[in-house]
């Protein structure tokens, strides 16, 4: 590993200064249960690790009449544990509360999850699902990205150098709405996706038919990707097994996986499908109520 | 003669399940492991690893390492001496020194991905690893052999220029194939022939880990009156002194070695890999040097039990008995010779009794690690072919698979695949106590929708051994024991043995304190591997606390003034003959030997020829998952032959620990690899052990039928548990799907592919 400096800033400006000072040679550290990993690994030769823990900014976790705002560095069990959030989105506690065991979820956050840019990154796919949007501040000043477009390829998103992710933004789902998302692991726990579904769906006021729907994959693709036309293929259609069968087909076809030591180019599109209709029924049901 | 015993029940200490005398340390962390260790001066050693898996050196320059501040030594290959080509037994496999030599560090060849080419010593393990990047090494890449056709072809790459194989006794050159061996009996292709029932399948398993949690490590220092220091995990620590002395040739007296607490072994650190180089790079930096290996290098560079290819071929009569059977055999030995091909033909029939067999196996050299002993090495490839095979002839008969176990289970006068004959076993025993079971006799229930359930059984075997151990025993003022024994304890050991002496002496197991001896304060013993240490260290214990015995009642003599044959001991208790009145408590004594003699020792020590064999089996059920193919363990019952269970809570702990990394080896566990000989999946993140999560509760019938080999009838168990497990769920899954896997791991992707 190689030497850094250290440097715990207070404010957005300061961090995003030393950011900017050290360019690609300096990251910003929330939970750490990524960057730590890598930089042991030799993944980068950093000199500034810039810890985001301490700009009140970055941990403050707010909900309410607009949305849920999730500050960069708060961690996973601050979201799961909010009775608020708990009722309000169980998609997003889905993902947030199977990231790790109970040590990462204290210090893992989806503000990292979203930065680290993993295909795999089991917090994204209902933040995409959500609509949710990163907000970011940098040199230049402040802009807003969909978190679908937030990642670009495995590692790599649309930060510059100098730039931090300060938020997550969720706006408040519709009435007659629900979500959930779901992976496939080898094992029960403490593992990585094969395959991964998120989905969010709104119904009419009679939960008969879908208003609305948006399905976003991870682990199939070299980013978490929004299955467009998977979802919108629901919109106005009744809820039956066969609108969700061609939904889940129609992800499955959004699915573009490589054959790696975790699973094939066929049983992951094969698991897209199965995991997208189960995850629909799931959100069907919530939004039922 | 082999000393006999009669079995006996009415124990004091014996099948109690004393708090196990290293439990505060281990719970409070006070336990000093290997990377523990702290020594004034002392610096880190790092390796310079190999990326590629099969290359020739063309270069090595270490000039820029030398150069850097806070380094100390560089070494290659050309500092490591000259070994000769010589084998030594090492109790669960063995070692030639020569390939042993050239497995630490290449010689002009890299053999395997990791493949160590210099280490390097600095200041701190930082500055070692910057160092380690600074070596500048060239290599002319060759192809990578990973898998045993491969290596066999006649136009393959060849590894070792100098091997010779040895095919069925005649010398070969210019080979992958280290040994060809062949055991026959009967006739078996006229036996075959004439059988109503036969089946052939062919089974593929991939090389697996053991996946212990504590890495390999080693602390060296080479002195300055040539004396060489090593503290050290280790499954033996004279094994470890025979590998160090013989890997620097120097004499083993020359080498004193202190093992450490143990993180985990399982066979993978009876092998040495760091402390040779430790020693060498401590005698140029004339420090201490300590090494501890990355997880990455465990996987690429430590252990594994062999990856196979298996054909086994059945025939049985229209009774559903067993006439015939043959199996070929061609296991991975990775980079150097040495695939336990030996145990396998041992293994692969123990379980029933079959008139006419053939066994062929082969020792075949690919560019992975070398392979390393792994609970019950061998064993558990040949009991998947095997046990698949018999389940799915019976499915063809239309037989019941236990009944057909029952029949054809073998007892005392069987003979082994291998030609060895029985004797006291408890097959028939393990088979019937399985079919009494609860859970043989519980239906499976009814699986959630889109899930379906299916239950499978296997057998498993494991042969023990004896061999060497020793223990001495003194006598504290106080009436408690001080016990030093050989045998490093990776699983409780030290309770069990601290129990045999306290059986004897009619002591509380916690009077007697333990402790694991280093190589300059025990006798030798051989490793904690071969399912031995309980038998053969707790054999060690009986015999010096008998001698100790004997040694007091001598004292008593003093103290009575009789003559010391007219002192008895019984139950704690000496008692004169002449004079019955008179007697007086081991404790007792123990305060008055200052008077009576001083300080009373005594020691044990023991070479044992046989052990007495493990025969276990196994009942799974499995829940799948038919959408996505994941399987869930959802009950497992183990049952097993433990001969007596000294401290009954161990026994079933190596039983269920058995259970669980068979179980991670049926379904997820495998050396994932890339063409070019490159491990894919080098981290626990990947390489997918279960967790507490993915397990039921294991849990186990202690079938004891005593093994007269030893004073209290132990048996060895730690390794059989593994035996069963693959094939019981290969056996359930097929009864859960109506499809059968014939390669390991049987993860979802498998399943999936099968149902279609
Ligand atoms: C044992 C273990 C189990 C795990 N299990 C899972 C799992 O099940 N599912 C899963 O998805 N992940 C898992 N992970 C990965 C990791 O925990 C998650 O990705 C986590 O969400 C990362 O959050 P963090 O706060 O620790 O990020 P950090 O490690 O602090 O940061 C991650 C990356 O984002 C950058 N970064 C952090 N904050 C900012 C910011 N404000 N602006 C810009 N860049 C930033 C960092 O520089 C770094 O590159 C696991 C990790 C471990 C060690």
């Amino acid at each position: 590993m190689h030497p850094f400096a250290y440097v715990a800033p207070k404010t957005v400006s300061e961090a995003v200064s030393v950011l900017a000072e050290h360019g690609d040679r300096a990251r910003p550290l929330a939970g750490g249960t990524d960057l730590l990993v890598k930089a042991r690994a030799n993944v980068w030769d950093l000199d500034a690790v810039v810890d985001v823990k301490n700009i009140p900014e970055l941990m403050s976790l707010s909900i309410n009449g607009a949305g849920l705002s999730i500050g960069a560095g708060v961690p996973c069990c601050q979201v799961y544990e909010h009775k608020d959030i708990q009722e309000q989105y169980p998609g997003i506690i889905d993902g947030a509360s199977i990231i790790g065991g109970i040590q990462i979820q204290s210090r893992a956050g989806l503000g990292g999850n979203l930065c680290n840019a993993a295909p795999s990154g089991d917090g994204i796919p209902a933040l995409i699902a959500y609509s949710a949007v990163a907000k970011i501040s940098g040199p230049n000043g402040n802009r807003e990205v969909a978190v679908e477009d937030f990642a670009t390829g495995p590692s790599r998103t649309v930060l510059e150098n100098g730039e931090l992710l300060t938020s997550i933004e969720i706006p408040k789902p519709a009435a007659n709405s629900g979500a959930a998302y779901t992976r496939f692991i080898p094992r029960n726990e403490m593992d990585i996706a094969v395959a991964g579904v998120g989905v969010f769906v709104q119904l009419d006021s009679e939960g008969k038919k879908f208003e609305s729907a948006r399905i976003a994959l991870a682990s199939v693709g070299p980013t978490p990707i929004l299955a467009q036309k998977a979802g919108d293929s629901l919109a106005g259609k009744p809820v039956n097994d066969e609108s969700i069968a061609s939904a889940a087909s129609l992800a499955k076809d959004a699915a573009s996986p490589i054959t790696d030591m975790r699973g094939t180019v066929d049983q992951r599109k094969h698991l897209v499908e199965v995991l997208t209709g189960r995850m629909l029924n799931q959100a069907i049901e919530r939004a039922r109520g | 003669m082999v000393a006999t015993f009669e079995p006996k029940t009415d124990y004091k200490v014996v099948g109690t399940r004393p708090i196990r005398h290293d439990g505060y340390d281990k719970v409070t962390g006070r336990a000093i492991y290997g990377g523990d260790m702290k020594l004034p001066g002392l610096i880190w050693g790092v390796m310079v690893r190999s990326p590629h898996a099969h290359a020739t050196i063309k270069s090595i320059d270490t000039s820029a390492a030398e150069a850097m501040k806070g380094v100390f030594s560089v070494i290659t290959g050309a500092d490591m001496p000259k070994a000769p080509s010589k084998l030594v037994d090492l109790g669960e496999g063995n070692v030639n020194f020569k390939w042993a030599s050239n497995k630490l560090m290449a010689d002009t060849k890299v053999l395997y991905r990791g493949h160590p080419v210099a280490a390097v010593a600095a200041v701190d393990r930082y500055v070692a690893e910057e160092a380690a990047r600074k070596v500048v090494v060239e290599y002319d890449v060759l192809p990578a052999i990973t898998n045993v056709v491969d290596a066999l072809k006649p136009d393959a790459p060849i590894l070792l220029d100098d091997l010779v194989g040895d095919d069925l006794g005649e010398d070969v050159t210019n080979t992958n194939m280290a040994a060809h061996v062949r055991h026959e009996f009967g006739d078996v292709e006229g036996a075959m022939a004439s059988a109503t029932h036969t089946i052939e399948r062919e089974y593929n398993m991939q090389m697996v880990h053991q996946g212990y949690i504590e890495p390999h490590n080693a602390t060296a220092l080479w002195d300055e009156e040539d004396r060489i220091k090593v503290w050290t995990s280790t499954q033996g620590s004279f094994p470890a002194r025979t590998q160090i002395a013989g890997i620097l040739q120097v004499d083993v007296s020359r080498v004193k070695v202190t093992p450490l607490e143990i993180g985990g072994g399982f066979g993978g650190k009876i092998p040495v890999y760091f402390e040779p180089i430790a020693a060498l790079l401590s005698k140029k930096s004339q420090r201490p040097v300590k090494m501890v290996m990355e997880r990455t290098a465990v996987f690429e560079t430590t252990g594994p039990t062999p990856g196979a290819r298996m054909i086994v071929k059945l025939g049985a009569d229209s009774n559903g008995k067993l006439t015939a059977a043959t199996a070929d055999i061609w296991f991975e030995a990775g980079a150097n010779p040495g695939a336990f091909i030996g145990p396998a033909a041992q293994c692969v029939y123990a379980p029933y009794e079959i008139p006419n067999t053939r066994i062929d196996g082969w020792d075949v050299l690919v560019n992975k690690p070398k392979v390393a002993p792994y609970r019950a090495p061998g064993s558990p490839q040949v009991a998947f072919a095997m046990e698949s095979a018999v389940d799915e002839l019976c499915e063809q008969a239309g037989w019941d698979s236990l009944q057909f176990r029952i029949d054809n289970a073998s007892k005392e006068g069987t003979r082994r695949g291998d030609g060895v004959l029985f004797s006291k076993i408890g097959m028939q025993e393990v088979l019937e106590a399985t079919k009494q079971t609860d859970h043989w006799n519980s239906p499976i229930g009814d699986a959630p929708e889109g899930k379906v359930r299916g239950r499978g059984i296997a057998n498993g075997y494991w042969f023990n051994i004896g061999l060497k151990s020793s223990a001495n025993l003194s006598v504290n003022s106080d009436g408690t024991v001080q016990l030093t024994e050989g045998s490093t304890d990776i699983g409780g050991s030290r309770t069990s043995m601290a129990m045999h002496v306290a059986e004897v002496l009619g002591l509380d197991a916690h009077d007697v304190r333990p402790v694991v001896g280093d190589t300059e304060s025990v006798g030798f013993t051989d490793v904690t591997g071969g399912s031995r240490t309980t038998y053969a260290t707790g054999y060690a214990c009986w015999q010096a606390a008998n001698n100790l015995v004997d040694v007091l009642k001598q004292r008593v003599a003093i103290l009575w003034d009789v003559k010391a044959e007219d002192v008895d001991f019984k139950d704690g208790v000496f008692i004169s003959n002449a004079e019955s009145a008179k007697t007086i408590s081991f404790k007792e004594l123990a305060g008055k030997l200052e008077d009576l003699g001083g300080p009373a020792n005594s020691t044990g020590a023991v070479d044992l020829e046989s052990a007495g064999d493990g025969f276990g089996t196994h009942i799974a059920d499995v829940e799948i998952d038919l959408a996505t193919g994941k399987t869930d363990v959802i009950r497992y019952t183990a049952i097993q032959d433990v001969g007596t269970a000294i401290h009954p809570s161990y026994v079933e702990g190596q039983l269920q620990g058995g259970s669980v990394q068979g179980i991670g080896w049926a379904l997820n566990e495998e050396y994932f690899m890339h063409e070019d000989g490159r491990m894919a999946n080098s981290s626990f993140l990947d390489y997918r052990m279960p967790t507490s999560l993915d397990l039921p509760p294991i849990d186990t019938v202690l079938v004891e039928v005593p093994n007269p080999l030893h004073p209290y009838g132990v048996r060895g168990v730690g390794e059989t548990p593994i035996c069963p497990p693959i094939p019981a769920i290969a056996n359930a899954i097929n009864d859960a799907t109506g499809k059968r896997l014939y390669s390991t791991p049987m993860n979802a992707g498998s399943i999936v592919e099968s149902l279609k």
